[in-house]
């Protein structure tokens, strides 16, 4: 609409001016601050890089791949390996994206679809937020005080009767992969939740209603035109929830049970690449310090090439979705 | 009303700058000290310090980042002093231009607490509790255990055994201990602070002493190894321990000193007593040391550590019991005053 009308040319009493120099100045200034603090991103990002991988360098170039094939962590000895860090870190988030971002999608269609009351949805949705305000370390006691106890009779159960299925083939001791997975599904479900909303509340009101013009029942406008549509978003809101899955530390050095073992069992204890920087840094000797920022460096890999694939897939994706 | 009460705040708040600034007057003229390392006997010093610091002025900021991080600053000369549980080793005294002086200032004990319904007593052969931590005896009602602990009722219930999952001094004297009177463990594990635990389904780590107590406390069949003075404040039932000399021994201040006893300090003050001699001696306790600089510092910081360490080795060492560490023997506070002269400027 802007386009058609007419450039008014400029005179006393008209809303229409050209810029002064302030506010040309000011323009000006803003931009190169924006760009600015882009630029600063990028050059902290490779300084971050550089600095750990500079300590990591002479571990990587002393212990090459095996680092990551192996499973064994003992500073006495000089054995180090991260394999079954790595695993546990994948398969923690994995499981966790599988239960937070499925539960978390599931709670952004019911906040926006409708199935609420405006000020009723407003309020669950703050509800849904404002677990993201509970502090890790209180999601890490909650685990060990009411979580555990309160799942172990059902996970010897399934030990006891499903013990042929990989996934129940140990017993609960108390902290394991499974309390972990849920605290980690929790601590997910906030990120999800919120951007998914936003994808929801972002599809133009004309595609629900032509949906609903088409004959659509409200399930099918939602599974086959709603969902599509802000299937960007969803996924922008997964990738960012798994990179939340991969790096948390305190929560799940907490529940998980901190074991090097390789185990497909939910309920064998199991360690993540996070906790093990978090419980040995402090007290690690020469030795260990370079192995410890072989490991981070490994982190950082992970989640960078997590959110880089992410990125690629939604750019991806987002061409083909209706806009 | 409102006018006598504002005054009144008035009169309140000038008297509190007054002492807020004198007291920063008051502060600056004093020497303050920085220390960092060991975290297992932060609870003590800092009790120490604070009361320190109110008797004589001189401020003590201590940081327990754990022993490796004390070493590590004490080397890089940014701290004044440095604590660690494991003192130092030759390669890392070597480092120190001018020597070090290593002080034992106080000492602790390791228990084993457990989580059994109804058992409040319980006894650990020493040939027994180095195979719970190795994975090979996994039932509570086990023969081993049984024979040892007639007319308790010992449940039908999996041990889970709780380990540190953090790198710490506790582990360095526990593992150590269990090396020392177990051939297998020494082979298969080893000794450190952080170790290989065996990797089996029903052990499970935990970061920090309190990181074990609370596993301990909410897993049933659970057995950990914590610090003596975190089971006594969280009332967590922990095993009699058999020592060397075959006694079923309790932790506590006089198995701890009786243990300390028979430790011979070697030329730089360290000794780690991995099974102490002596009938009533508790079998798993350690000294924890306190590191200073031979030279390089100025007359001021050596006058105000040296004043430190004697209230450590007098007053600080009443405090010791209540807060669940061992008070030293008379034998080693002799040799620590003697040794304390060496710290020099």
């Amino acid at each position: 609409m802007a386009k058609t009308s007419k450039p008014v040319p400029p005179s006393n009493g008209s809303v229409s001016r050209p810029p002064t120099a302030f506010e040309y100045g000011y323009d000006k200034s803003f931009r190169f601050l924006t760009f600015f603090a882009g630029l600063l991103i990028v050059v902290l990002l490779a300084y971050i890089f550089w600095k750990i991988g500079g300590q990591a360098a002479p571990a990587m170039r002393q212990y090459g791949l095996s680092f990551l094939t192996t499973v064994e962590w003992n500073p006495n000895t000089n054995e180090f390996g991260i394999l079954a860090e790595i695993w546990g870190t994948l398969y923690s988030s994995f499981l966790a994206l599988i239960f937070g971002g499925g539960l978390g999608i599931a709670v952004a269609i019911f906040l926006t679809q409708g199935f609420l009351n405006a000020r009723l949805a407003w309020v669950f949705r703050l509800i849904v937020e404002m677990l993201a305000a509970i502090p890790s370390v209180v999601f890490g006691l909650w685990g060990i005080y009411v979580l555990i106890p309160a799942i172990r009779p059902m996970a010897s159960w399934l030990h006891d009767t499903l013990p042929f299925i990989p996934f129940f083939s140990t017993n609960l001791a108390g902290p394991g992969m499974f309390p972990a997975m849920i605290v980690l599904s929790i601590m997910i479900l906030p990120t999800v939740a919120a951007i998914s909303q936003d994808a929801f509340k972002a599809i133009p009101m004309k595609i629900q209603e032509a949906a609903y013009g088409m004959g659509t029942t409200k399930w099918e406008a939602i599974r086959k035109v709603i969902i599509p549509t802000a299937s960007g978003g969803i996924f922008a809101s997964l990738v960012l929830g798994f990179g939340r899955a991969l790096g948390e530390t305190m929560a799940l050095a907490m529940l998980i049970g901190n074991s090097q073992q390789v185990s497909l069992s939910l309920f064998s204890p199991a360690t993540t690449l996070a906790s093990l920087l978090a419980s040995t840094f402090p007290e690690a000797g020469a030795n260990q310090i370079g192995p410890l920022m072989y490991a981070a460096v490994a982190l950082l890999v992970i989640t960078m090439a997590v959110n880089i694939i992410g990125t690629i897939i939604m750019s991806y994706t987002s061409r083909q979705t209706v806009t | 009303m409102k006018i006598g009460n504002f005054s009144k705040g008035a009169k309140v708040a000038a008297v509190a700058v007054a002492m807020a600034v004198s007291g920063t007057f008051a502060h600056a003229a004093d020497t303050s000290l920085t220390g960092s390392g060991a975290s297992f006997p932060f609870p003590l010093y800092s009790a120490w310090f604070k009361d320190f610091g109110q008797k004589t002025g001189i401020e003590v900021n201590y940081q327990a980042k754990g022993s490796g991080g004390g070493i590590e600053d004490f080397t890089n000369r940014v701290v004044d002093f440095a604590a660690s549980d494991a003192a130092m080793n030759d390669e890392e005294i070597a480092k120190i231009d001018g020597g070090v002086v290593l002080l034992p200032m106080t000492a602790g004990e390791v228990v084993l607490a457990y989580n059994l319904d109804g058992v409040s007593e319980l006894k650990l052969p020493r040939d027994v509790y180095p195979k719970i931590f190795l994975g090979e005896i996994t039932k509570w009602n086990d023969e081993a255990i049984a024979a040892a602990n007639e007319g308790v009722e010992l449940p039908d219930e999996n041990i889970t055994v709780v380990v540190r999952s953090d790198s710490s001094g506790t582990n360095f004297n526990f593992t150590n201990h269990l090396a020392a009177i177990s051939e297998e463990f020494n082979s298969t594990v080893g000794g450190g602070k952080t170790v290989p635990w065996p990797k089996a389904s029903n052990f499970v780590a935990a970061p920090g002493n309190q990181g074990i107590t609370a596993t301990v406390k909410q897993t049933p069949g659970a057995i950990g190894y914590i610090e003596y003075g975190y089971a006594q404040q969280t009332n967590t039932p922990y095993a009699m321990l058999e020592n060397q000399a075959g006694n079923f021994v309790k932790a506590g201040p006089e198995a701890g000193s009786a243990a300390l006893a028979s430790a011979e300090l070697d030329a730089n003050n360290v000794a780690f007593i991995t099974d102490p001699k002596g009938e009533q001696a508790y079998p798993i306790a350690t000294f924890t040391w306190m590191l200073f600089y031979k030279s390089g510092q100025d007359a001021d910081t050596v006058a105000a550590l040296k004043e430190m360490v004697n209230y450590g080795l007098t007053t600080g060492q009443t405090m010791a019991d209540k807060l669940g560490y061992i008070p030293l023997p008379e034998n080693i506070i002799e040799i620590n005053k003697k040794s304390l002269e060496e710290i020099g400027g």
